[in-house]
């Protein structure tokens, strides 16, 4: 399987190099090849509230070809060459193996789709000392602080990024007085810390906070529950942290006050979303649904921005040596678009993307984070997460 | 021909005013309309429905017709720019927002952003005639005074490509800071001014060898980098001065085109886009997205001496003596 992968690519390769040849004479004599591996286990099918959204089983890899595409016909113009070669592990399979094994010495470059733990697995390996990856799928605040990499660059913002845009925009309409209802999952209770965290940050209030221990069976009992459950003091908005959709989505409409839900639904905060559509956005929106044949999801989002700033450090310091791509990317001159009015850029204590956040209804774009008015002596984008002085990763140098 | 206009125009407010004042004319994208203004009285004179979501504008040299990108019809029009009647509609390509006019008025060059492509229109024969393959995104195009380059700029490749307008094929690429959006030629057509959004950067390109002259950056007390994004930038004939939208920091630059100094910093509007000169090149005009009105500035004095509200989203902003 991998090895006709990679045929297909050699041959796609050279039909390429022969086009470019005849298209762009002055470019075809000195090609430089820039190698990423991208790396994701199988997806395992979670049992779903809903059913009207349809399972994506490549959330990530088409957002990593497309940014390929954009680099590759930018190196048409440049001398360059960016290969893109996939390990889906299967569920039962090592990504350690697969790393040691297949990565390791062939790919300097890894865009990396897995959770927290397998991802500081990968990244504290002897053979990722010299490797950049990119992580595309976390959203801990503690691989921003504690359990930081230096080996590790993170595409996606993290929960305290999302708590904090929520927060601005919260503050804004003076939603002050919080009702937080919070998942039994480990990542929900994540979820909250960083909420309360932004809480505090902002100076609102959690009037209540209560842990939703009921059935997720909505079509039985969620009515009656749902008003029981909320029947709390007075508050200003149902706060919810429920990342695997369990039982947010049937808060909204059932409450036992009238109250807006915001969090992990209702109102959302997510790095990119279908109904956002200015600064250009409508333009990669269509590209993303012509070439994947659906939506791009915050996965594929971060996949394509990690590749699109591999492209730009390569372009700009005319290598693939990953001390001068580094070097390049966490530099103030770099400056990437994302389709969402602000450059983005790596913060150069903890790696994560500095990036607006999108706040959106399902079927509307509200708001994006940073909300006016919350100001910074810097840049306005660290108004989210973990500024430098509130830090607590310590990057080895390597 | 003036009297038959006059009776043509509904209100006819044009023969009650100033007939040979010059008018300025805004493509508004959100009222899928045109406004016309007279920016001497500061007046907005009428509004005309135009096709859906109008961006770029150009005017014929000869100052006879309008031809405007309505990017959801697909097509530019071209619209009589006395009865602003659409006497007929160009082969654009698929949702055309940005193009160029030559200086001898027969071939417009079209940016077709979503396939990265650039479509050569005759003019006169309505027809496409040939498509350039340039980067990801090419949004900014323009055209030489002296008609021997056409550029074109890649906002994701983040390149300008020249190409010769007598084979219509790229023969260079230079590499810009990120997501470049304007460019303009200086009337010598010796320099190429390229803005950059996401550096907050105008870049001063020499046409002859390709190669940069000068970055410009821009500081703002009071406002972030991140907010400084150019985009309209335009040059004056004795290339003295030149002056660049901002953006979403809400104000236009005067820059020394001479020492590359930015002299001064003038407040307009909300998100300003694009720039036009007067004929006489003594005002400057702005169209300011978000504010959704236009400002005039004097030049002798730059100075911003009034904002005309015109519609939502002003875009495109060509002047007529």
């Amino acid at each position: 399987m991998m090895r006709s992968t990679n045929r297909l690519l050699i041959l796609i390769s050279f039909l390429y190099l022969l086009l470019i040849s005849t298209l762009h004479p002055a470019y075809a004599k000195a090609k430089l090849s820039i190698n990423i591996a991208y790396l994701s286990l199988e997806q395992k099918i979670l049992p779903q509230m809903s059913n009207l959204d349809a399972f994506v089983i490549d959330k990530g890899l088409k957002g990593a070809e497309l940014g390929i595409a954009d680099n590759n016909t930018t190196g048409e113009f440049t001398g360059q060459q960016f290969n893109l070669v996939k390990f889906i592990v299967p569920l039962e399979g090592s990504v350690v193996d697969t790393f040691n094994k297949d990565i390791a010495n062939k790919f300097q470059y890894v865009i990396v789709n897995l959770n927290a733990e397998q991802l500081n697995t990968l990244a504290d390996l002897p053979a990722a000392k010299n490797s950049l990856l990119f992580d595309v799928a976390t959203l801990d605040d503690a691989l921003r602080n504690e359990q930081c990499r230096s080996n590790v660059l993170h595409l996606l913002p993290n929960r305290a990024m999302r708590a904090d845009a929520l927060a601005q925009y919260m503050l804004k309409k003076r939603w002050s007085k919080w009702f937080l209802v919070i998942g039994t999952s480990p990542e929900d209770r994540l979820y909250a810390e960083a909420l309360k965290r932004s809480a505090k940050r902002f100076g609102m209030k959690i009037v209540t906070e209560k842990t939703w221990q009921h059935t997720y069976d909505a079509r039985k009992t969620t009515q009656s529950d749902i008003a029981v459950f909320t029947q709390v003091d007075d508050y200003d908005v149902l706060v919810v942290a429920d990342e695997h959709s369990e039982f947010g989505e049937y808060l909204d409409y059932r409450t036992w006050l009238a109250r807006p839900v915001i969090g992990t639904q209702g109102l959302i905060a997510s790095a990119w979303h279908k109904t956002h559509e200015q600064w250009g956005a409508i333009q990669i929106q269509n590209r993303f649904k012509d070439k994947a044949g659906r939506w791009m999801e915050e996965q594929d989002y971060g996949a394509y921005l990690a590749t699109r700033a591999l492209g730009e450090a390569a372009t700009r310091s005319l290598s693939s040596e990953i001390k001068l791509i580094k070097a390049y990317l966490l530099s103030p001159a770099f400056a990437l678009n994302g389709y969402t009015g602000a450059p983005l850029s790596f913060r150069s204590w903890d790696g994560q993307l500095r990036m607006p956040v999108l706040l959106a209804a399902p079927r509307s774009l509200v708001a994006v984070a940073p909300i006016e008015g919350f100001l910074h002596p810097k840049t306005e984008l660290d108004t989210l997460g973990y500024d430098q002085a509130e830090s607590h990763c310590q990057w080895t140098p390597q | 021909m003036i009297k038959k206009t006059c009776l043509s125009l509904a209100i006819g407010l044009l023969c009650l005013g100033n007939v040979a004042a010059e008018s300025v004319f805004v493509t508004l994208e959100h009222d899928n309309a045109l406004a016309i203004v007279d920016p001497i009285a500061g007046k907005l004179i009428k509004t005309i429905p135009i096709g859906q979501r109008p961006r770029g504008i150009a005017i014929s040299p000869d100052y006879k017709y309008l031809y405007i990108a309505t990017s959801d019809d697909n097509t530019i029009k071209i619209i009589d720019a006395v009865s602003f009647k659409e006497i007929g509609q160009l082969p654009s390509g698929k949702d055309p927002e940005t193009f160029a006019l030559n200086p001898a008025g027969n071939r417009i060059y079209v940016s077709n952003e979503d396939d990265s492509l650039v479509t050569v229109i005759d003019v006169a024969k309505k027809k496409a005639i040939k498509q350039i393959k340039v980067g990801v995104e090419p949004e900014g195009i323009t055209v030489s005074p002296d008609n021997r380059w056409l550029v074109s700029a890649s906002e994701t490749t983040n390149m300008v490509h020249w190409i010769d307008t007598k084979t219509n094929t790229i023969v260079e690429n230079t590499l810009v800071d990120p997501r470049p959006r304007a460019v303009s030629f200086t009337a010598d057509s010796q320099q190429l001014w390229v803005s950059s959004e996401m550096a907050g950067s105008v870049m001063v390109l020499d046409a002859n060898n390709q190669q940069l002259i000068k970055t410009i950056k821009f500081e703002i007390s009071g406002i972030t980098a991140d907010k400084i994004q150019p985009v309209g930038v335009v040059i004056d004939k004795e290339r003295h001065r030149a002056y660049v939208a901002l953006g979403p920091a809400n104000r236009v630059a005067v820059i020394n085109a001479q020492s590359f100094e930015v002299e001064k910093i003038l407040l307009v509007g909300q998100r300003v886009w694009n720039l036009a000169f007067s004929p006489d090149q003594k005002r400057l005009y702005t169209t300011n997205g978000t504010s959704n009105d236009m400002s005039i500035i004097d030049l002798d004095s730059q100075t911003v001496t009034k904002s005309i509200a015109v519609g939502t989203y002003p875009w495109g902003v060509v002047v007529k003596p």
